[in-house]
């Protein structure tokens, strides 16, 4: 247990805390899953937590997170009952529920057969066999450069593995909650998952994030995806948190051949998240969609980070992020595409469009194109702007006062992602809430 | 004869877009059942004239009145005034992605019914009153349920403004160039909705750069506006003389005024 206040004891903690777990790992700490993470801390250690003079921060002031006394590795006697009231409706799903980081069975509930759907935890796999941890676990991350990514895999001994065999399709939803319990204590986290699509496999994963209680929470995750040839995944992220519910939540998705990968990302509210999403299209004639929509007020900060890589030819990225933004809410989108020089006949599109409805919000915008490959199409743009006054005037003469008339547009901005979640109960619960809020 | 109600009396409006004055000083007068066309050439400021009407706030009005049934239509917001009756068939329609023109036209519907004091419109009655105002018009179903006037053409737009104005039965209802850019089969269509509506309880002003349009909307009165004035005022045959004559002598004899 470590009691914390600002990010260099925050930082010293952490250390600290890594000999303790080291200790405890008696026979264990030789192998080579452990190297990693002794690797990873070092990592972390060099690289601390990054200020705003660091160039993929620079919009994103992590201050406010750290000036919170956060509890790590906190226990919690949530029960079912505390959880229900945070579940989605409406539609049957496997439920996965992780409570302060930790995968908890008892929770949770699956309904689809187990030779379509392996759920286990890290720690499980590795028993049983840690080939399949030396196969996947850490293969991808940028753990040189990202501090928040080497300090979740420096901790990583748990976390959740689900695997979906080839030729399997997952006809029911995978939902995972993560609950943080900040009822008697602020609580940092560290959720850290392996997601394993084998070939021509499919489903749905869906993942909420809610915090209990009226402490502070703060949760670093990081999330392994691999895609095998042939497979369709929907990945669905929803962030709608107090303003002292901090996240960063790195996603690596590694696809294969042929792959479709559909990531959609709704942030409604939070203190402040970071999202990573990194997409490396790693073969032919693969699909990636990247869809955004944050709609913020209050002080909210939302930072989204892509990276689409393109490395082989014929695959095509497809990217929107949509941005509404009220009160002192501020935003960050910054999306990267990388076509290497094999990636021939790659298309990739990036948008990131932007509506300002106070003075006071902000949005900073970068979208990135590297090119090394001659003959590709490749697109990119940023608009960001009040509603358009024209539209206004037009709904106004036709009688709908101005309150209904920006609600009407903004909805229809919005629903432009929302209508892409081809679950329909789940599109419809998002619909409320966004309705919701423009009637407030 | 009998004495028309007065509908709309505009007296010596003078207004102004940043520091440019368009109109100086328009006065104009308009009973109920009567049909206004308001001509001139490009730039002379009648377009500026049909959005103050509708409450289009970039324009700064500097002086003059306007009254609209004993009200002073100056003092209301734009939604206001379509409660009170106003439309304006917009010379550009705007184009609303994500917006169908059904959810649109119910949203407005049941405001303006909301403004009169009156019960919202149930989902049937509401459609049963598009099919059968679509039909007036001659519009397809299918346009209705697609994002408002997004990827319309030309035509499609200005019948959908029609069609809205059938929907909304305005009392004063103002078309600002709906004929422009419109061929021969289109300004037809256009010209037949707008006569169907037409009623003694009604007026309808004209917007229009062309004598054409006045074949099938037949006006009672025409206004030539030059440089932010009506220099002009007659009967139809005022149209036919502008066709045959162009604008010239009109500016000749505004200068020599």
């Amino acid at each position: 247990m470590s009691s914390l206040n600002q990010t260099t004891d925050f930082t010293a903690a952490l250390l600290a805390q890594f000999q303790d777990f080291e200790q405890g790992l008696n026979g264990k700490s030789q192998s080579a899953w452990h190297q990693i993470r002794r690797q990873a801390i070092q990592n972390f250690q060099q690289l601390g937590i990054p200020s705003t003079k660091h160039e993929e921060w620079k919009y994103t002031n992590l201050s406010k997170v750290f000036k919170q006394d956060y509890t790590f590795n906190s226990q919690s006697n949530l029960q079912k009952s505390d959880i229900e009231p945070l579940m989605l409706t409406g539609f049957e799903a496997n439920v996965l529920v992780v409570v302060n980081g930790r995968f908890r069975a008892d929770l949770s509930e699956i309904i689809s057969p187990s030779n379509q759907l392996i759920i286990k935890t890290l720690a499980e796999v590795y028993e049983s066999d840690h080939t399949l941890i030396e196969q996947y676990f850490a293969k991808h991350l940028n753990l040189k450069n990202e501090a928040f990514t080497a300090l979740n895999t420096a901790f990583a001994d748990s976390g959740l593995f689900i695997q979906v065999p080839h030729n399997q399709v997952v006809s029911h939803p995978v939902m995972i909650y993560y609950l943080n319990d900040s009822r008697t204590q602020s609580v940092a986290v560290q959720p850290r998952n392996l997601f394993v699509f084998g070939r021509s496999s499919q489903a749905t994963i869906i993942e909420k994030y809610d915090t209990l209680g009226d402490f502070a929470g703060l949760t670093n995750l990081v999330g392994e995806v691999f895609v095998y040839e042939n497979a369709h995944i929907n990945h669905y992220r929803l962030q709608n948190e107090r303003e002292n519910a901090y996240q960063i939540n790195t996603t690596q998705v590694q696809q294969n051949r042929d792959s479709h990968y559909n990531n959609i990302t709704i942030s409604l509210q939070g203190g402040l998240i970071r999202n990573n999403l990194n997409i490396s299209l790693a073969g032919e004639n693969i699909e990636s969609h990247m869809l955004g929509l944050y709609m913020l007020d209050g002080k909210s900060h939302v930072d989204n980070h892509t990276i689409a890589d393109h490395q082989q030819p014929n695959s095509m990225s497809n990217e929107l992020y949509k941005g509404i933004l009220a009160d002192n809410s501020s935003g960050v989108f910054n999306g990267k595409i990388f076509v290497r020089k094999d990636a021939q006949k790659t298309n990739a599109y990036q948008q990131n469009r932007n509506v300002l409805l106070s003075d006071s919000a902000s949005v900073n915008t970068k979208p990135q194109l590297e090119i090394w490959a001659d003959d590709v199409k490749c697109s990119h743009g940023a608009t960001t702007g009040s509603l358009d006054e024209t539209a206004m005037f037009y709904l106004r003469a036709r009688g709908i006062p101005p309150k209904e008339a920006r609600a009407l547009l903004v909805h229809a901005f919005a629903y432009e992602i929302l209508e892409k979640i081809h679950i329909e109960a789940l599109r419809a619960y998002l619909d409320e809430v966004v309705l919701t809020r423009l009637n407030q | 004869m009998k004495l028309l109600p007065k509908m709309l009396k505009i007296n010596n409006l003078r207004a102004s877009i940043g520091e440019k004055e368009i109109l100086k000083g328009i006065n104009l007068e308009v009973k109920a059942g009567e049909v206004h066309a308001i001509m001139g050439p490009n730039g002379s400021g009648k377009s500026t004239l049909a959005s103050i009407l509708a409450g289009r706030e970039d324009y700064e009005v500097n002086g003059g009145s306007v009254a609209y049934q004993d009200k002073d239509l100056l003092e209301l917001a734009p939604e206001e005034r379509a409660g009170e009756g106003i439309f304006l068939a917009f010379q550009y329609p705007v184009e609303i992605p994500g917006v169908s023109t059904t959810n649109f036209l119910k949203t407005a519907v049941n405001e303006i019914r909301k403004y009169r004091g009156l019960e919202p419109l149930d989902a049937v009655s509401f459609l049963k009153l598009m099919k059968e105002k679509a039909k007036v018009v001659n519009i397809d179903q299918s346009l209705l349920s697609r994002s408002l006037n997004e990827g319309f053409s030309g035509g499609e737009k200005k019948r959908n403004e029609i069609f809205q104005m059938a929907m909304l039965e305005p009392k004063l209802a103002i078309l600002d160039e709906t004929d422009s850019g419109l061929d021969i089969d289109a300004l037809r269509i256009v010209a037949e909705g707008v006569n169907k509506l037409r009623s003694k309880d009604n007026a309808t002003i004209v917007v229009t750069h062309y004598q054409r349009l006045l074949d099938y909307i037949v006006p009672d009165f025409v206004h030539v506006l030059y440089n932010g004035q009506i220099v002009k005022s007659g009967t139809k045959e005022l149209a036919l003389e502008l066709e045959e004559k162009g604008y010239d002598w009109i500016k000749a004899e505004a200068v020599l005024q």
